[in-house]
């Protein structure tokens, strides 16, 4: 009676989270695979087949813009651990209390405003008559405006900051849960801060590290605005390589196969990334 | 550098925080080889000293000598002193031989060398073969013991202990007592233990430092401390003791009269404590040292003997313990060994307490303080 009832229970708590799979991904997906396996043959004859998929192989232009978002999203999520763990480590163990907090509160603030609005603030700052490009000019370190805008660091530039709040959250979370005697045990028995960060350290955070990376990655593989604006139109990125298929060529057959194709890259990049770092999907989502 | 060194050597070592001392003037010396206990309540500075020797926090002022050799300025990786954490502090990450094994790779050891002698400590501690384990595969006791082995085997002059027992159970820290004990003897490194629990200190120890508000009240052995207290704080912490306040009403050498503010009238042979007549004082008796009647016979001659109610009974086995209300309303504990004839003393019954005049300590109560 009462398992009866304890279950009904676990059910009702499940059903919404179902409902949001099913109707919101899996069905589009099953949808989106169907279209991206028919191929067009005139105005409304189709036939099934993978030539949506091999027109990607064939055509440099796409799998080349793939590789290529591929590797910056790689770079960029490189970059974010990189910038994204001191600040964590500054958070979660050299400050205490209130200051703790406010920095932790410095971090989340910019996130307030619409990533589209805080786009434009950097473009403000690089354009060629933007605020860097004047500060340039004034200080007779160049003799014309500069352009920064519309290039790939400009592009890096706007991927890093937009993603690592979601590095230093999950890196402050577990260097947080890091026992601080563990690391004066390490000073104590001989360490050096280089051996302690290297043993003791990276090893406790690892968890924080993969989760981070992942989700800056797949931030960074999805991200459409930032390439769009700071890198201009030859950004050639590959989410606007679909956006174009969809809605400049009307092509949703092609479009749905590159869909497809960055799900399938964005899970090979994440399975190669835990199996390099030994970790487990379970492992560092159950921690974190 | 010569033996005659001892291993640890502190002088008038303070530790100022911003709002107080929490280390006031300290001083002792730990010959080689002892074992060495600072004990004291939670709150009096025996952990922020412990700091000082391991070097996570800097004297404010005095000296702190290792072998003769001076510490300060010589942070906590490069001093010859091992600490055994609180809570332990095993590396969860690693497994048990490469948690031991951490400070011989931070010295550059070859593998080799590394691996045979962890797996050496580990036998000497008690645990051969467990380093593939991980740290959360050992039980309680285990693990204490591997945090030693991690510590011992960079062979440190001095190793520290911040009260690693107190995270067991009794039973288990009963047994640790003993082990730790026998696992010093057979290193023969000098430990220095620290503890707010007086039974570790006194069943482990050489020499045991009380520790009261930044200050050492009296260094000396578990015999001495608790026989012959230095001052009240050290008779009240340390041990069992019923405590009297109390007013003397005439001395005569080291005799002293005393009446204590429930009404009760004493003798006491004091010996050292300088009283006058109307000083008021506190007194501390064992409760080992009074013993209980049935009647009162003439042999009592100089004892003090008062009637009394026992109040309750309380049954502990060996450790067992009657409290006696006396005619005068005060309660006072007596010890009551299971093999006299009072195993069956119930409350309410009427019995005589006695004891020697020389078995009390007497304290000035300005001294005192609190």
């Amino acid at each position: 009676m009462r398992s009866d009832a304890s279950r009904l229970g676990f059910y009702l708590l499940l059903a919404p989270i179902l409902l949001w799979l099913v109707v919101l991904i899996i069905l589009p997906h099953i949808g989106l695979f169907i279209v991206s396996i028919s191929e067009k043959l005139g105005p409304r004859e189709y036939e099934t087949g993978f030539g949506n998929y091999t027109a990607f192989f064939s055509e440099p232009l796409y799998w080349r813009t793939f590789a290529r978002t591929a590797i910056m999203s790689i770079l960029a999520t490189a970059l974010t651990l990189v910038l994204g763990f001191p600040i964590a480590y500054y958070i979660a163990k050299l400050t205490r209390g209130r200051t703790k907090t406010v920095l932790f509160l410095m971090c989340m603030i910019p996130f307030w405003v619409s990533e589209l609005v805080r786009t434009f603030g950097w473009m403000i700052l690089l354009r060629e008559t933007g605020v860097f490009s004047n500060l340039l000019q004034s200080l007779g370190l160049v003799s014309g405006p500069v352009e920064m805008l519309y290039n790939d660091a400009a592009i890096m530039v706007g991927l890093v900051y937009t993603s690592i709040l979601f590095m230093v959250v999950p890196l402050v979370t577990t260097l947080d849960s890091l026992d601080d005697s563990l690391i004066e045990a390490g000073y104590d028995l001989g360490g050096t801060s280089t051996s302690i960060m290297r043993e003791i350290v990276i090893p406790h955070a690892m968890p924080g590290i993969v989760s981070g990376c992942i989700v800056v990655f797949m931030l960074s593989l999805g991200n459409y605005l930032t390439p769009i604006l700071l890198g201009g139109k030859d950004s050639l990125w590959f989410t606007g390589m679909i956006y174009t298929q969809f809605i400049t060529r009307f092509n949703w057959e092609l479009g749905s196969a590159f869909g497809f194709l960055l799900l399938g890259l964005s899970s090979l990049v994440v399975f190669l990334g835990l199996k390099l770092s030994g970790q487990t999907l379970s492992q560092t989502m159950g921690r974190s | 550098m010569t033996d005659s060194h001892p291993d640890l050597e502190c002088r008038d070592l303070v530790k100022d925080f911003s709002d107080f001392k929490a280390v006031d003037r300290v001083s002792f010396d730990v010959p080689q080889g002892s074992f060495f206990s600072i004990l004291g309540p939670s709150g009096c500075g025996k952990t922020t000293l412990l700091r000082m020797i391991s070097g996570f926090q800097s004297p404010t002022s005095g000296d702190l000598r290792i072998k003769g050799k001076s510490m300060i300025g010589v942070p906590p990786n490069k001093r010859p002193v091992s600490m055994v954490f609180q809570h332990l502090a095993l590396f969860p990450t690693m497994n048990i031989g490469d948690n031991v094994g951490f400070g011989l790779r931070q010295r550059g050891v070859g593998k080799a060398e590394i691996k045979k002698r962890v797996e050496e400590v580990l036998e000497r501690v008690g645990l051969p073969g467990v380093s593939a384990r991980r740290v959360d595969q050992l039980s309680g006791g285990q693990k204490q013991r591997v945090a030693i082995a991690r510590c011992m085997v960079l062979e440190p002059d001095v190793l520290l202990l911040d009260e690693p027992l107190g995270a067991l159970d009794l039973k288990l820290r009963e047994h640790m007592k003993v082990e730790l004990k026998a696992l010093q003897a057979e290193f023969n490194t000098t430990f220095v233990y620290i503890t707010h629990d007086q039974s570790e200190a006194l069943v482990m120890s050489d020499n045991i430092a009380v520790m009261n508000k930044g200050r050492f009240e009296q260094i000396g052995a578990p015999h001495e401390v608790y026989h012959e207290p230095a001052t009240a704080f050290v008779a009240g912490f340390v041990g069992d003791a019923n405590k009297f306040d109390a007013k003397v009403t005439s001395a005569n050498g080291s005799m002293l009269s005393l009446v204590t503010d429930a009404g009760t009238e004493m003798k006491i042979n004091a010996a050292g404590a300088s009283l006058n007549a109307g000083e008021r004082t506190q007194v501390f008796l064992r409760p080992e040292a009074i013993e209980l009647v049935a009647t009162a016979t003439t042999n009592d001659e100089g004892c003090n003997v008062s009637p009394g109610v026992v109040e309750s009974v309380l049954f502990n086995g060996a450790n067992s313990s009657v409290t006696v209300r006396n005619s005068a309303g005060g309660l006072v504990k007596v010890a009551l060994p299971q093999t006299g004839g009072f195993a069956a003393l119930q409350k309410g019954d009427a019995v005589f307490t006695r004891w020697q005049p020389k078995d009390a300590r007497c304290f000035s109560a300005a001294e005192a303080g609190s």
